[in-house]
């Protein structure tokens, strides 16, 4: 996909002057907040599942070529194929070339990010063959051609009024003549356009949520149902998934499953979780005949070890962006790339680069909540502020910001110098405020200004006047 | 009966923002430490946390302030701040920021141990109960992000404002959301921070409370400011400043006495 990360401010300018969006990002904050605050405090040992989980992605990051090698051989045991690809070039090649081997001409898909993070269905489309999304959000932005805009509800910034509409311009070729508008019914539509292209699809290609390491199984969860049909009616199925998805025992699924529906929405599990082993054995009464597992490490090797190993746990709920001020502000498409709110804030910067996602590290105001609400407990925070060290260091700040702070630094750092510049600071400011004691404007300082008065100090500093009281 | 702090030495650390702003606040924290007993003292060589340093990613900078703040704190058995931000950048941040220099970890770390946000060392440790104070009003308090969730101040102000005569606390909708100060964030991305002080002044403004109230002086500043471009009447005060007695005294950029 396009990188327009660089244009952060420019794009949330934009999203905050769209009604529909607004709207549709109200809708989110009410919803997923309230209930995952209700399904935390329904289950008492909610917080202890999170440091369950959390030590779970740990072992596994701290013994990863352990666990994916020990999945292979139990991929392969299955009559599974596993494919390592170290980059998205090596993944989309990869997938179309199993693609060729069965001559499809048409592949159905349920969610994934990492399809999205590679740009597969473009690429397909580009090779002639057709990709159709099956998950009712996908779809709708596929059939919008966007980006998704959260990673559990990639259409969330869709209004119901917008998906009518889209629905009525695709849809009208199937025979659906009138603009329906009842959301019910709009599912209903979109299910008898899909069902037929399950029928026919050559491959199913399917994120994962879990690798399981014990049994060689892909696992997702979902909830609308369209993974299972995308994975089984297929003669090929492909899972294609990141390698830190990879995870111990089924046990452990258990455990990290439990933090991640509740964490995402607030249910107790998701609707449906499928695994996948392997092809169809033969008394199987369906299932696929080929079964792939397309291994993307996409820069994630290089980050075991650093400070941004911790990012790894993430087992994308959603729930960082579903409680963060800015992502509701701004909306998911601003941040510019396949991952939106603040693990995109964290991530992205790795994967498209400092100098092209600077802003998103920077356009947090460190509340926590993000940190306050990961079911795995990634401090988020702590790795944006490690991309603002890297970006100052690499002077990829903007000058002025830089003198600013090296000028408050060098007062700072000399306690004569800045009882000096704050005694001229308050008389300056304190003229300006006038009788009122507001600043309407600040040459220096617009930013402030641009939105809010600044109150004018009340008089000397309290330094002063404590030195002037002292020995009261 | 004697108080728990009773002549124990406290250093305030004043934070830039009172200093600089509203010193009123830093005088109301002198006034509840020493009601409870405390003999307040106030380090000559303060200056600021280096948090501006700190989240604009200049860590040596940050280092070269947190020193002098080290040092400038040593020899006090508690370091107050009327700022849960302040204080979470040094009980949290500087031991963090020393995490490969063992020699000043060992320091930034004993510091940490010693310092305390205003209001919940009144609460939890000095004992301090707010003495004949009586406010006629209904007052709404912000959570503030880092008080709240680096420093777990929650329950103590409301129960300090809970002690005040006459006083109404009226709890706001999403009273745990950012207002979008974020320090340097509210300035640089200002029409993001415009949209959260908005969100939070909606949700202020329908309690019908006459004042707000916080433990930091940036969301207290943001907040007023926001309020009296928008023409609202909303009265802003420190939490200290309701404490202390002085809740009749003009709010944040209300002007003079
Ligand atoms: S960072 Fe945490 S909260 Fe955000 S998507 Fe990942 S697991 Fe969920």
């Amino acid at each position: 996909m396009q990188v327009t990360s660089r244009k952060f401010k420019e794009n949330a300018h934009e999203a905050m002057q769209d009604e529909n969006l607004r709207a549709a990002l109200g809708r989110v904050k009410e919803g997923f907040t309230a209930k995952r605050a209700e399904a935390a405090a329904d289950l008492p040992e909610f917080e202890d599942l999170r440091d369950q989980a959390r030590d779970i992605k740990d072992h596994v990051l701290e013994n990863l070529d352990y666990y994916l090698e020990y999945f292979e051989k139990k991929v392969i045991e299955a009559g599974g194929v596993v494919h390592w690809c170290s980059n998205a070039k090596e993944a989309k090649e990869t997938i179309l070339k199993i693609c060729r081997d069965v001559d499809a001409k048409t592949v159905t898909k349920g969610k994934s990010m990492i399809t999205e993070e590679i740009g597969l269905n473009k690429f397909l489309e580009s090779e002639g063959i057709e990709p159709i999304e099956t998950d009712l959000g996908e779809y709708i932005i596929q059939l919008a051609d966007e980006p998704p805009s959260h990673i559990i509800g990639p259409a969330v910034h869709k209004t119901k009024e917008q998906v009518t509409e889209l629905f009525h311009e695709h849809h009208q070729q199937y025979g659906y003549t009138e603009r329906e508008e009842d959301a019910e019914k709009l599912v209903g539509e979109a299910r008898a356009v899909l069902r037929h292209k399950y029928v026919v699809a050559d491959v199913g290609i399917t994120g994962a949520n879990f690798l399981v390491a014990e049994t060689g199984s892909t696992a997702i969860v979902t909830n609308e149902g369209n993974g299972d049909l995308t994975q089984s009616l297929p003669k090929t199925h492909i899972a294609v998934a990141s390698i830190e998805k990879v995870i111990p025992t089924l046990e452990d699924v258990s455990t990290v499953m439990r933090v991640l529906a509740r964490s995402a929405t607030g249910q107790e599990m998701s609707v449906y979780t499928t695994f996948s082993t392997g092809p169809k054995r033969s008394d199987d009464i369906d299932g696929p005949e080929n079964f792939h597992v397309v291994l993307l490490d996409g820069g994630r090797s290089e980050m075991i070890g650093t400070e941004l190993q911790e990012l790894l746990r993430c087992i994308r709920c959603g729930a960082c962006m579903n409680h963060c001020p800015v992502y509701h502000a701004v909306g998911g498409h601003s941040y510019g790339w396949v991952y939106p709110g603040p693990i995109g804030a964290a991530l992205n910067p790795q994967m498209v680069g400092i100098e092209e996602a600077r802003h998103l590290p920077n356009a947090s105001s460190f509340c926590g909540r993000c940190e306050e609400v990961c079911p795995v407990r990634i401090p988020i925070p702590k790795i944006l502020r490690h991309w603002r060290e890297k970006a100052f260091e690499q002077q990829i700040s903007p000058k002025p910001e830089r003198w600013g702070i090296e000028l408050w630094g060098f007062f700072a750092k000399r306690p004569w110098a800045y009882r000096l510049m704050t005694k001229v600071a308050v008389r300056v400011l304190g003229l300006m405020g006038g009788k009122n004691g507001k600043i309407k404007s600040l040459p220096m300082n617009n930013g402030w200004t641009a939105v809010r008065d600044l109150p004018a100090p009340q008089g000397a500093t309290f330094m002063e006047q404590w030195k002037k009281q002292e020995g009261r | 009966m004697s108080k728990p702090l009773e002549n124990v030495e406290v250093a305030l650390f004043v934070t830039c923002l009172v200093d600089i702003n509203r010193p009123s606040v830093g005088f109301a924290a002198v006034k509840l430490l020493e009601q409870s007993g405390c003999k307040v003292v106030v380090p000559n060589a303060q200056t600021c946390c280096g948090q501006p340093a700190y989240n604009s990613g200049d860590k040596q900078s940050t280092k070269d302030i947190a020193k002098n703040v080290i040092r400038a704190f040593k020899s006090f058995r508690y370091v107050v701040a009327p700022s849960g931000s302040c204080a979470g950048m040094i009980k949290k941040h500087y031991p963090e920021l020393f995490a490969d220099d063992p020699e000043m970890l060992l320091e930034a770390q004993d510091l940490a141990a010693r310092t305390h946000e205003l209001v919940s060392f009144l609460n939890d440790i000095a004992d301090f109960e707010p003495d004949d104070v009586k406010l006629d009003k209904k007052v709404t308090y912000h959570d503030s992000c880092s008080s709240l969730r680096e420093m777990k101040v929650k329950d103590q102000p409301r129960e300090l404002l809970g002690e005040v005569d006459d006083l109404e606390l009226i709890e706001a909708e999403d009273r745990e959301a950012c207002c979008g100060f974020g320090g340097t964030f509210c300035i640089k991305y200002s029409e993001i921070s415009e949209e959260m002080v908005d969100q939070k002044i909606a949700n202020l403004l329908a309690t019908k409370a006459d004042i707000v109230t916080a433990g930091d002086l940036g969301c207290l500043m943001n907040i007023a400011g926001r309020l009296s471009r928008k023409g609202h009447k909303m009265k802003v005060l420190h939490v200290a400043e309701i404490l202390a007695g002085m809740g009749d005294k003009p709010g944040i950029a209300e002007g003079r006495d």
